[in-house]
């Protein structure tokens, strides 16, 4: 069984965010850019899955410019044995991945698609729900444990939901998004970095794929949030009913 | 005891408390009080965390031996006789503090800037390691040099001995009173003054915490070009005065070079103002220099101006496994020849480090954790180009891998994986703290011969101690640990003067980066010529001649007293 993973090129989490002089975004220029964390443990699961015999290929996916394919190169380095990479040089939203994706799994034929539930930029939380939806696949969202069984072809999956753990037994093929505590991605050891240098990678466009990307949403704009104001000291209990009644207005 | 202890230690942790938002603690930490134990791990010395003498179950073994302070009578006098050859006596040129001089300074200062409450002069006569123990009975918060030099004329008139403090985090007792001298806190005096974006020259006063000074630069795009664990606390003037070292020591030289002007009061309150912001400047003898590294002995460092390199977009941290010291060695080699320009850190540790700290250590692990290597090496560059940094590196890698030079190696692929590295090599301190009593030295040996030294102590003391060795091999830097269950007279005197005559012998110094405060003043002959130190007296006797300004410290007292 293929499993077929997305990985998607972000700015560093431990980056310091700042939002662009013109508030059409934030700055990227310069900025260190990394996979995206839950992206690095749906490939984690999917390399714990190949490994246990369960498997017998991983292919890693991202999207977007040329510099994607550093993300794969980590990819293959963590243990991945392809690369696919869709060139665009257009923002990727949720659904136009999606459709790309599903156009890959029709090429692939992969028996499982693992995600990261988010991504850390847009914090979308949508394409792994949306791509289950198109290809009419059972999903397994906030996956914080995944069994396989090869002989039922079933995938059973711990979710964190509100409410705490619900397990769901899926029939393969499924997609299934990963959440935080689904595992500890591994380091890219050096032999891994060499080998990953001769792993191909395939490229292509969404035009190839008839795919129409055009951005059916326009960023009006981007501001910070409101910085957070200090504390107020009250030296009475009678000044403190006062600022809850007339500033705060909650009594 | 108990009570006091926790006040202390709020007290202490809130010194290290800093907003900034640290990586390292997103995953790991659950409350807030954990939030500020990592905060004081990553930003203490990368060479010590003493913060964890309070948790230490040894100083709680010795709790019963009232001190104030929950260390043991015990260990001070072990730690402090051990280094110190006999005790030292109070000197009698120094007056004793009246009420009058009290009086005097709360009319330079104000009230507000004279401090005699006795929580805030217990916690300022007590240095970070909780070795070393003052009584002075005064602190002092001057708020500009004017005041500075007020004060020193009048102590040197007085004949009143001065300590001048910082943040505090020296580790050989230079930055407390010995006995009752008046210490004169720059931490009052903590404004930028000046900043040019095209040179990257800054201008600031001596009590800059260097951390707020780091948050400054990065948001106008520049680096201070030194960094080390203390940054949380320690002072940009202390810094100075004690030439730091650091990690980034290996990329950016030491603050000799980067230091473009000091400003400095002299014992009799004379101002040298001496605070250029030129690159280029030979008019006569550079005395900024004597300031840099003298330890406050030849005067008080109030303003700073120094060059910060520019900040680079692409960091790249690899950890890498090496079968013995010689590769190591020929790593460094290679790496400043293949990595040249973007090397911007090389540290080693071996294998007993790494099992100390991921034994000690919560949530270290081991990156190589199915095989065990004897030595590991720690590579950062920093550079203007992601791809061509990480080609060049994965490039140099790849040829010492082929060459046999390490047996394995992991790349960090965000800055999350290459914080845990950092953790790595800056937990070794604390990781040494939990596991018992430590004895600690920082020798500067050339490299060829850094690790010997730890071979010759480990068979020296066979399986009475685990004796450890890590520091910037990119500087000749080693950091020899010796951890013991608890201090021992015998271990003791195994080590000392051993670890000094070794050092001595292969001309190294006895203090690398540390400097040598009250700890190795009188070792000093043992990296220093008698007509080299006889020299350093004659200065420090034109400069100060009541030697008022931190007396016991520096300068051998045979040739100070």
């Amino acid at each position: 069984m293929k499993i077929m993973v997305t990985v998607k090129r972000v700015i560093d989490y431990a980056v310091k965010i700042r939002v662009k002089p013109d508030k059409t975004g934030v700055v990227t220029q310069n900025v260190k850019m990394s996979m995206n964390p839950f992206c690095e443990i749906a490939l984690e699961e999917a390399l714990r899955i190949r490994e246990s015999g369960l498997a017998s290929e991983v292919v890693a996916v991202s999207m977007g410019p040329s510099q994607c394919v550093d993300t794969l190169r980590t990819g293959l380095a963590m243990g991945a044995d392809r690369g696919i990479h869709v060139e665009a040089n257009d923002s990727m939203y949720p659904l136009f991945v999606a459709k790309i994706l599903k156009k890959l799994v029709e090429i692939e034929k992969p028996g499982l698609l693992i995600l990261g539930k988010q991504a850390i930029d847009d914090d979308c939380n949508q394409t792994g729900q949306m791509v289950a939806g198109l290809l009419n696949w059972p999903q397994g969202t906030f996956a914080s444990k995944v069994v396989l069984d090869k002989e039922k072809q079933v995938a059973t999956v711990d979710r964190e939901v509100d409410d705490g753990i619900e397990t769901l037994c899926l029939n393969l093929p499924a997609v299934i998004t990963t959440d935080l505590r689904l595992n500890q991605p591994r380091y890219a050891t050096l032999p891994n970095i060499m080998k990953a240098k001769s792993k191909p990678i395939k490229k292509f466009t969404p035009k190839e794929l008839n795919v129409d990307i055009k951005p059916d949403l326009e960023i009006v704009e981007v501001t910070e949030p409101p910085k957070r104001k200090s504390g107020v000291l009250v030296f009475s209990v009678d000044e403190l009913i006062e600022k809850l009644k007339h500033e705060a207005n909650v009594i | 005891m108990i009570n006091r202890n926790s006040r202390n230690t709020l007290r202490f942790l809130t010194r290290f408390h800093h907003h900034q938002h640290n990586p390292s603690s997103q995953f790991t930490s659950k409350t807030v009080f954990d939030e500020n134990c990592k905060q004081l791990k990553r930003n203490v010395l990368p060479t010590e965390n003493k913060a964890f003498n309070f948790f230490n179950p040894l100083t709680n073994f010795f709790k019963n031996k009232q001190l104030g302070h929950g260390i043991s009578c015990g260990i001070l006098q072990k730690c402090y006789y051990g280094s110190m050859g006999g005790a030292v006596q109070r000197s009698s040129r120094f007056s004793e503090l009246n009420d009058d001089d009290v009086r005097y300074f709360e009319e330079i200062l104000g009230k507000k800037n004279v401090v005699q409450d006795e929580d805030k002069l217990s916690v300022a006569n007590i240095d970070w390691m909780h070795k070393y123990k003052g009584s002075s009975k005064l602190i002092l918060q001057p708020c500009n040099t004017d005041q500075v030099s007020q004060i020193l004329k009048y102590c040197n008139s007085r004949c009143l001995a001065v300590v001048p403090q910082g943040g505090n985090t020296g580790l050989v007792g230079g930055s407390v009173p010995v006995f009752d001298e008046v210490i004169v806190s720059l931490s009052s005096m903590n404004n930028i003054i000046s900043f040019d974006k095209v040179s990257g020259i800054l201008v600031c006063e001596a009590g800059c915490i260097l951390e707020n000074i780091m948050s400054f630069l990065d948001n106008e795009g520049f680096i201070m070009p030194l960094d080390l664990g203390a940054k949380g606390s320690c002072q940009i003037g202390g810094n100075v005065s004690t030439n730091a070292g650091g990690l980034r020591l290996v990329r950016y030289g030491s603050l000799h070079g980067n230091v473009l002007g000091v400003e400095a009061v002299l014992a009799n309150g004379t101002v040298l103002d001496m605070l250029k912001t030129l690159r280029k400047d030979n008019t006569g003898y550079d005395l900024k220099h004597l300031f840099i590294g003298s330890e406050g002995s030849l005067g008080i460092v109030t303003k700073v101006s120094i060059l910060t390199p520019p900040k680079l977009s692409s960091v790249n941290v690899a950890l890498l496994a090496c079968k013995d010291y010689s590769c190591c060695q020929k790593l460094l080699q290679e790496a400043k020849r293949k990595l040249g320009e973007i090397l911007s850190a090389f540290e080693f540790l071996d294998g007993q480090s790494m099992d100390l700290v991921t034994n000690h250590l919560e949530g270290a692990r081991n990156p190589f954790s199915t095989s065990h290597h004897n030595f590991y090496v720690l590579i950062e560059t920093t550079g203007s180009d992601e791809s061509s940094d990480k080609q060049k590196l994965e490039a140099f890698l790849l040829g010492s891998m082929e060459n046999e030079l390490i047996a394995d190696g992991v790349l960090a692929q965000d800055i999350n994986q290459a914080s845990t590295f950092w953790r790595i090599r800056e937990g070794i301190s604390e990781a040494l703290m939990k596991a018992g009593a430590v004895y600690k030295y920082d020798v500067s040996i050339p490299v060829e011969n850094l690790y010997n030294l730890v071979e010759e102590m480990r068979s020296r003391l066979g399986d009475a101690a685990n004796v450890i060795g890590y520091g910037h091999l990119g500087d000749g830097n080693l950091h020899l640990n010796v951890s013991v269950s608890q201090y021992d007279e015998k271990i003791l005197s195994q080590i000392e003067p051993f670890v000094y005559e070794w050092t001595s012998k292969k001309r190294g110094s006895i203090s690398a980066e540390h400097g040598v405060g009250l700890m190795k003043a009188n070792e000093i002959f043992y990296s220093q010529s008698h007509e080299t130190v006889q020299m350093m007296a004659s200065i420090k006797n034109l400069m100060d001649p009541n030697h008022i300004l931190n007396p016991y410290k520096v300068l051998p007292h045979s040739i100070t007293s």
